[in-house]
């Protein structure tokens, strides 16, 4: 560690004379800013100045630096300084910090906080109008890759689809029964708790049927599928891009969107709707198993109630939702995943966005689809 | 402490690292003295980088023993260890900057961590180290994502000094960078051992460098030191992979040429 530095001053005819001793290293940072600032004041009514380093123990580039600036800081007030007793082995140093710091970086500028205010929220206008582009280049980009697959079958990667339908579909299945599963328990027993009140016991079993079968079947799915797995193709493609893997591809021949892209939107919509029905059929059991232990009803009158509530047509408003959802969930984490620039915090910050964003675009649709089959009477 | 042990920066003795059944590092030892520049050559794949990273404890050791500063990392109390961790910079064969930091902050960052010093002298020391690297300090504001390679190198090598360490750790630093800025790199690095009584540790492919910069070059090969001594001792092993390295054509064209 080395001796604590000291800086002493003594005046010989019209020169003030620092003498540093002890060790100048980072080990003593704190001690030596305050040392070197306290010098400074005091150089201030002299004409002359030096600096005696023969008693210097240790020096590396903290203390050196902080001896050469007092040194130009005195100089530029038009004094005379000189180091004394300057061992040879630090010359180097001082030399190489007597280059240094010359021009000031050149520091960002202060703008007006209105300024950038109306600035973020100008670019947030932009933003949406480049999320659109992005949005709408990737429907393009795999609609080209769709039709050439279709004219060139055997380009299809059929190893990488069944792949991505194993990782999105079949090892999500027991999560997704599970959370539809508790779902359907308690929109049951919300049902009988309240409807009980007025007697009407029996309508929930079509609140739950109609409710389940036509929106919160595939839009719970939905949800959990773009946080399950759109996250992880936004992640995923996100890394590749850091590490140049994608450019990689593209300098083979190879169509990044063909081979990476497709395959998991492919899966994606074809788990999608299975994981729908399974999450369906999960919650409509649990509501059969609430209303039987909780509101008394056996499940033979619930499922006899359930045949008369509700209409294949229901079932079929629920499915037909499921690919498009998947399509959208698919087309937001792939768009996000390319857009990954070199830094962590942007791997971090598509991600979100991705899911996020594939979360809103999820019941958007929803909405739409409810107007939709209303306006067509299903 | 008796003089031997206070003489050596680090202490490797009889060390054993394994990944599952493969053996790596093979009952390997190597003393480093202190204030020199020892590099150290070995085929690629074959365990250069495994024994930098186990003396600075990213990967674990099977057996051996490993002393940094004559104190024992396994022995050590947790603070100690963190202060012998402040006494070394490492650069990363990557860079591995923090990309989510300016250039200047990444400098900077060691400084925060470990110092109390005001911005204004944490702005100044960064941007010295930065111009002794060879960084504008326009640059400073920079992203790590906007850097070329070898400016990534260098401003590695700035974090790395940010705290004046005693010992410094390199991983192929002059790899991926212009003969030029090799060569000031290596001057460079030798000016800072000069200086500052720097013991560098650098694992390096660069004939060059070996040439100019190390006081001692160690020979890696079949997870032992082979040999290990300034290059004349090198040169003059009859270790068939030393010789096929140090006078193969790549090294011959270099010795040719005038110093």
């Amino acid at each position: 560690m080395g001796a604590e530095p000291t800086l002493s001053t003594r005046i010989n005819d019209e020169e003030l004379e620092f003498t540093a001793i002890g060790s100048w290293t980072t080990a003593h940072a704190d001690a030596l800013e305050l040392l070197v600032d306290a010098a400074a004041a005091q150089a201030s009514d002299v004409r002359n100045m030096a600096i005696n380093m023969a008693m210097v123990g240790e020096l590396d580039t903290l203390g050196a630096w902080l001896l050469e600036r007092l040194l130009r800081n005195s100089s530029k007030q038009g004094r005379q300084v000189r180091f004394v007793g300057l061992p040879d082995h630090y010359r180097g140093l001082l030399d190489e910090v007597h280059r240094v710091n010359r021009q000031a970086p050149a520091l960002p500028e202060k703008k007006n906080s209105l300024l950038v205010g109306l600035e973020i929220l100008g670019r947030g206008a932009v933003d949406v109008k480049v999320d659109l582009v992005v949005f709408l280049e990737m429907v393009a980009a795999l609609s080209i890759a769709i039709a050439r697959m279709l004219i060139h079958p055997r380009n299809f990667r059929l190893t990488s689809t069944v792949y991505h339908l194993y990782r999105v579909g079949w090892q999500a299945v027991p999560i997704i029964l599970l959370i539809t599963f508790l779902i359907g328990c308690i929109i049951s027993q919300q049902g009988f708790f309240h409807f009980r009140k007025f007697g009407a016991d029996a309508y929930v079993v079509d609140m739950v049927g109609i409710l389940v079968l036509r929106e919160l079947g595939v839009l719970i799915v939905s949800i959990m599928v773009a946080g399950r797995s759109g996250s992880a193709y936004t992640a995923e493609l996100g890394s590749m891009k850091m590490r140049e893997e994608i450019d990689a591809l593209r300098t083979m021949g190879l169509d990044p969107v063909e081979v990476l892209l497709l395959p998991r939107v492919i899966a994606l919509v074809i788990a999608l709707p299975v994981l729908a029905f399974l999450g369906s059929m999960a919650a409509l059991y649990g509501g059969e198993l609430v209303a039987w232990l909780y509101g008394g009803m056996s499940p033979s009158i619930f499922i006899a109630r359930l045949r008369e509530a509700i209409s294949v047509t229901h079932f079929e408003v629920g499915m037909i939702k499921a690919p498009f959802m998947a399509l959208v969930i698919g087309i937001v984490a792939c768009s996000e995943g390319l857009r990954v620039k070199g830094s962590a915090e942007s791997l971090g910050l598509r991600t979100t966005t991705s899911v996020v964003k594939s979360i809103f675009l999820v019941i958007v649709l929803d909405g739409v689809f409810a107007i939709f089959f209303a306006s067509i009477g299903m | 402490m008796d003089s031997s042990a206070d003489e050596m920066a680090i202490r490797v003795r009889d060390l054993l690292v394994g990944f599952g059944d493969q053996i790596v590092l093979d009952h390997l030892s190597l003393d480093v003295r202190r204030g020199e520049i020892l590099g150290l050559v070995g085929a690629s794949g074959g365990g250069k980088s495994v024994l930098l990273r186990t003396i600075i404890g990213l990967i674990p050791k099977q057996r051996g023993r490993i002393e940094v500063m004559g104190m024992d990392l396994d022995t050590a109390e947790r603070w100690d260890a963190r202060a012998i961790a402040r006494r070394w910079g490492i650069l990363f064969q990557q860079g591995a900057l923090f990309s989510s930091l300016t250039v200047r902050q990444n400098v900077q960052f060691p400084m925060r961590e470990n110092l109390h010093l005001s911005d204004a002298l944490m702005d100044e020391l960064a941007t010295a180290k930065l111009e002794m690297v060879g960084i504008s300090p326009n640059d400073g504001n920079k992203f790590p994502a906007e850097l070329s390679g070898g400016m990534t190198k260098r401003v590695a090598l700035a974090r790395a000094l940010a705290l004046d360490p005693e010992i410094l750790f390199l991983d192929e630093p002059t790899s991926g960078l212009d003969p030029i800025a090799a060569g000031d790199f290596d001057t460079l690095i030798k000016t800072l051992q000069q200086t500052l009584g720097l013991t560098v540790f650098m694992v390096t492919h660069d004939l060059d460098s070996l040439h100019t910069d190390c006081d001692r070059i160690a020979v890696l090969a079949d997870g032992k030191i082979v040999v290990v001594g300034p290059i004349a001792t090198v040169l003059a092993s009859d270790h068939p992979w030393v010789k096929s390295y140090f006078q193969g054509k790549r090294a011959r064209v270099l010795a040719r040429a005038p110093n």
